[in-house]
């Protein structure tokens, strides 16, 4: 609380050097038709947090004019393949998404929802979880790889149909366990800098750390195209990136730990609309 | 410039620099989180502290802290309170502590501490992600403590 007046002190005193703290007041309206909700109430679970933004409200007015109009997304290229590896047969049992899924508009929701814990097995999975269970035991192909191009873009093909609904993940029930454990994560500061999600995320947003304008954090535009990657980026990849970047042996894609953040860091944003694919710097 | 010779002599006879270093598990510090005696005994090098605050690769401070003296350097961050004045504010004990392990003086800040070299959660080898292959060794060595306390020194309020 008093780093963050101090900061807020020398932000004012600040302004020949630094850009202006806070989120920005643009609205994010995409396509002219599709209204988001990039700014609402914070949930009550969501404790240290007043009111939640999206990660577009904190990037450069270039960066944000890139996620206005799907023509001018670059992720949708990514998409668009995704599209059609959906209808390609790939495997040994001769399937393809679309040869029990028909139309991909019937996961409408499903993003809005993820990550859950399947009935079956009592374990919380991802969306990339269920869609390498599709491959390999239904269609008898291969899994992706986590941060494929190929699941980055089938991932962001199946948000996309959930695109402006509400982010409603479910943290109570047999999900309780999880969220707990991605929560008493984020709260953990990590590596030899000793810095925790919430350190930039909830104490410091709206400050920049250096050329970077921090954010709260929010997945709600996850998968997202990444111009310093020009690729889409997954969760868990940016969740690597960051702990990598408090000098820590970070996590790897794909562990129970990061789905268990994954589980969290979402459920911080129920309410935001699902944005994927977002753009960011 | 004396100085700067002094502290390029001490790096190059790497051995005769560190048998007079504190190690850090060894350091002292007050009860307020300040450390009395130099880490090194070799007088610090604010030129050379300079650099340490404004390099990415080093101290990195600005990426947290702004400073005028440093204007020439872009993008200093906002996380912590600004340098200018440090030298009329805090003490050169003070200093020492604060860039040392702020902790000791603010409990549960966020500043990382640079003069440190154990009881991290996961710690990794620098910047890679992996896990340490070599024993942890603080983030500046004792002399860039020493170096970076006397820049901020030098930081006084016209």
């Amino acid at each position: 609380m008093n780093t963050k007046a101090l900061a807020v002190i020398s932000a004012v005193l600040a302004l020949p050097i630094t850009a202006e703290a806070g989120p920005d007041e643009d609205k994010l309206v995409i396509n002219d038709e599709l209204n988001m909700t990039s700014v609402t109430d914070a949930p009550a679970h969501t404790e240290n947090l007043d009111t939640i933004y999206s990660g577009w409200h904190f990037r450069t007015d270039e960066t944000q004019a890139l996620q206005l109009d799907d023509f001018d997304n670059p992720a949708m290229i990514f998409v668009d393949q995704a599209a059609d590896l959906f209808a390609t047969v790939d495997g040994a049992a001769g399937e393809s998404c679309a040869s029990c899924h028909e139309d991909v508009e019937s996961f409408q929701g499903l993003h809005a929802s993820m990550p859950k814990v399947d009935a079956e097995s009592g374990k919380l999975v991802v969306m990339e979880d269920l869609i390498n269970k599709c491959r390999t035991d239904r269609m008898e192909a291969e899994a992706w790889k986590w941060s494929g191009a190929d699941m980055q873009g089938m991932v962001a093909l199946i948000g996309l149909q959930s695109r402006g609904m509400p982010m409603n993940i479910a943290i109570d029930g047999d999900a309780a366990p999880y969220w707990e454990q991605g929560k008493e994560m984020y709260y953990t500061r990590y590596g030899q800098l000793e810095l925790s999600c919430a350190n930039c995320h909830e104490d410091n947003w709206g400050n920049m750390i250096r050329a970077d304008h921090l954010s709260q954090g929010m997945i709600n535009g996850f998968p997202t195209y990444r111009l310093k990657q020009a690729k889409l980026i997954s969760r868990h990849n940016r969740f690597r990136g960051c702990i990598r970047d408090t000098r820590a042996e970070t996590f790897a894609e794909g562990s129970d730990e990061f789905r268990a953040l994954e589980l969290y860091v979402a459920s911080r944003g129920n309410g935001l609309s699902v944005e994927t694919p977002a753009v960011r710097q | 410039m004396k100085l700067r010779q002094l502290t390029l002599v001490c790096v190059m006879t790497g051995g005769a620099a560190l048998a007079a270093e504190t190690d850090p598990r060894d350091v002292k510090y007050d009860d307020y989180g300040g450390i009395e005696a130099s880490l090194t005994g070799i007088a610090g090098d604010a030129a050379n502290g300079a650099i340490i605050v404004g390099d990415k690769s080093k101290g990195n401070c600005v990426a947290c802290h702004e400073v005028t003296a440093l204007a020439e350097i872009p993008f200093h961050g906002e996380v912590g309170p600004m340098l200018d004045g440090a030298g009329d504010r805090w003490s050169e004990v003070e200093l020492r502590g604060l860039v040392a392990n702020a902790k000791l003086t603010f409990d549960g800040t966020v500043m990382p501490a640079f003069y440190k070299d154990e009881g991290y959660i996961r710690p990794g080898d620098a910047y890679t992600g992996k896990a340490p292959i070599a024993p942890l060794t603080p983030i500046l060595t004792a002399q860039e403590i020493e170096d970076v306390v006397a820049f901020l020194a030098t930081l006084k309020e016209e």
